[in-house]
């Protein structure tokens, strides 16, 4: 079912009853998003977008705008008749209640016609827990289950309903790092599986980056960039995209645009035609660096740390703006010794102009 | 053996000492006079060991009385003081304004000292000379006859006595069973309200097996509070309570220690350690139920 948010806005009443202004989660938030589609909301923490979730939920009523699901308006319509399936970040298994019992739950509460006979509980519950893969440990408690068996009991419970729409509010965070790995394939596997749009939100880039067929970055309740996560990644709007996205972070230089050519304290680093001559934010990737003697750009060597597939190049720069620099280069390719400067070639593809005060890219 | 082994008893010393002489020497001691029969305690005498102290209290018609009195009294204020505090604490735990004004309301009891609160039943029942009571007056109003609660029939007696009692054990149960519902994680009821659980089985099969423990806690504590009821008897109706028909165990056992007819420290001893027969097989049985029913997380 297709998913349309048209000028959603939330507003809250200060917590601080003193100070009367509202507080804005979600601010003119339009999103289009397919049928099918598995979507991550990305952004840091307070960015509004668990507030997102819950309005296209249902527990929270937007302050104005409208949620439309298919054609249909559910904006005033209550959880339970839009027909969403949602896995907290708690999981909110009932811990008094075995994996089937809880599974179970969402269809006997089914009343009139649609009430379900036993056998049928039964079946429906069981064919969730086929899909999840958790057929054997049916009987068991939350409380004898690992976290990710817990968390698939949590997404058979959404999707014994069967509804038109899945919502998982950081679905992986409470998982370990090797398990979070296997559960967000599983996530896109089940995902595909049923072809249900979905909707998850994360505050982890590269969860996002990986299984969603396309993200939303957010920050303080603004949407700042929708797209495939590649090309959101290879063509950042703005500083803030560029800054969340990635590991290790984008360095962040300061630089300034002269006749053409872009500066990066006294080097000239790259020819940037047709941008005016301005101070800039310069933002550039770990991979887009690329050692040689004879390089534009002339770091202070930190430290080598050689991850085995590739080396991570650690460095200073007066005109950085960050802690250190980090590069990522292939290990073949490491420069020798330690201590000293360091000198790089930048790609330029990896390269990116942002206005000093907004954070807008410039683009060249 | 550890040949530091005597260390841990030694932390322990001073725990077990206060232990010793004042919980399990009188518990001791207790028995002892159960069974010491014609015990004297001027001269500190007895003639005999045996069961009579023990036929002699199950054939005493005061102690009957205060036992069918205790047994009435907590088979009706435990299961309605649990129930009503678990309504009202639903109630305060979903309103919003004035939350905290409702909750300091119903905790009020709590501090008040029983005496004075017993006054205000006798004020609130008492018939005088001068008045029929307040309760009176408002019966009246809906034009039935004034009924002596204090004095009175049986059955009047007993309801001021239960509702008495309730009024007084609702603060503490309220308390328990509000901050139970409150750490209950709210995650529970927002998955219920997705699935479009009615709030009558979000409560049945939700919030009451998450508070169970409390629940349980309440009844056994319920139990041993009510069985235990003296102070409550003695602020409505006095102390001569065998007079009044409204004695209860622990009252039978002061009587048969310092009354009027006091003296008898034996048969105190045997009506006591009947009580904790009681006491123990309820809460055993109590335990068994809660195996299935109480649900820790």
């Amino acid at each position: 079912m297709k998913i349309v948010l048209e000028n959603l806005t939330k507003k809250y009443p200060n917590q601080n009853r003193k100070i009367k202004t509202e507080v804005t989660a979600v601010s003119d938030m339009s999103i289009e998003i397919p049928d099918g589609q598995l979507v991550g909301l990305l952004g840091p923490s307070g960015c509004g977008k668990s507030t997102t979730l819950n309005m296209i939920c249902g527990l929270e009523k937007p302050t104005s705008g409208r949620i439309y699901f298919g054609d249909t308006d559910v904006t005033e319509l209550p959880p339970e008749e839009r027909g969403v399936g949602m896995v907290f970040q708690s999981y909110a298994l009932y811990p008094h209640l075995t994996a089937r019992q809880n599974i179970m739950f969402p269809l006997q509460n089914f009343r009139g016609e649609k009430k379900l006979s036993r056998s049928e509980l039964e079946a429906r519950a069981e064919e969730a827990a086929r899909l999840v893969q958790i057929e054997q440990f049916l009987d068991r408690k939350p409380g004898q289950m690992s976290g990710g068996q817990q968390q698939r009991v949590a997404i058979a419970r959404a999707l014994v309903k069967m509804p038109g729409v899945l919502l998982l509010d950081e679905p992986l965070s409470n998982l370990d790092a090797r398990l979070r790995l296997q559960t967000r394939e599983e996530i896109r596997r089940i995902q595909r599986e049923t072809g249900i749009t979905s909707v998850f939100v994360t505050h982890d880039q590269e969860e996002a980056m990986s299984i969603s067929d396309f993200i939303v970055v957010m920050d303080t309740g603004v949407v700042q960039q929708i797209g495939k996560p590649q090309s959101v990644y290879d063509d950042p709007v703005n500083l803030f995209v560029a800054k969340f996205l990635g590991t290790p972070q984008i360095n962040v230089f300061d630089g300034t645009v002269k006749a053409g050519k872009l500066f990066i304290g006294d080097e000239a680093v790259l020819d940037v035609p047709g941008v005016p001559d301005r101070d800039v934010t310069v933002g550039i990737r770990p991979e887009g660096f690329v050692p040689d003697e004879n390089g534009v750009l002339t770091c202070n060597l930190h430290a080598i740390e050689v991850m085995g597939r590739d080396t991570s190049v650690v460095a200073a720069h007066p005109a950085f703006t960050g802690h250190e620099i980090r590069a990522i280069i292939r290990s073949d390719e490491r420069p020798e010794g330690s201590g000293g400067t360091v000198r790089f070639n930048l790609k330029e593809k990896k390269v990116y102009l942002f206005d000093k005060d907004s954070g807008e890219r410039i683009r060249f | 053996m550890d040949k530091n082994s005597w260390k841990p008893w030694l932390y322990l010393l001073p725990a077990l000492v206060f232990l010793g002489i004042f919980m399990v020497y009188p518990l001791f001691d207790v028995m002892m006079y159960s069974v010491e029969e014609g015990y004297n305690s001027a001269s500190q005498t007895f003639y005999g060991v045996g069961k009579y102290n023990y036929s002699y209290v199950l054939r005493d018609p005061y102690f009957l009385q205060a036992l069918k009195n205790t047994f009435i009294l907590v088979i009706i204020t435990v299961p309605l003081s649990t129930g009503i505090a678990l309504l009202i604490s639903v109630g305060l735990n979903s309103i919003k304004p004035l939350k905290e004004l409702y909750q300091t309301v119903y905790f009020l009891p709590y501090v008040t000292n029983t005496l004075a609160v017993g006054l205000v039943f006798m004020i609130l029942f008492k018939k005088t000379p001068y008045s029929e009571g307040f309760v009176n007056q408002i019966i009246g109003f809906f034009g039935a006859g004034p009924v002596d609660f204090i004095e009175g029939p049986y059955w009047a007696k007993m309801f001021v006595m239960c509702f008495y009692t309730i009024w007084v054990v609702l603060p503490f149960k309220i308390l328990i069973l509000t901050s139970a519902l409150a750490s209950v994680n709210p995650d529970y009821y927002k998955a219920a309200k997705v699935d479009g659980t009615s709030p009558g089985r979000t409560f049945l099969r939700i919030t009451l097996p998450m508070i169970s423990p409390m629940v349980f806690y309440l009844i056994i504590t319920g139990f041993i509070g009510a069985f235990k009821a003296y102070s409550d008897v003695v602020a409505i109706f006095g102390t001569d309570l065998n007079a009044a028909g409204m004695n209860t165990i622990v009252g039978y056992v002061y009587d048969m220690l310092y009354g009027d007819s006091g003296g008898y420290p034996s048969y105190a001893s045997a009506a006591a350690l009947i009580l904790f027969a009681i006491v123990l097989t309820i809460t055993c049985i109590n335990l068994l139920i809660s195996r299935k029913t109480v649900h820790y997380t």
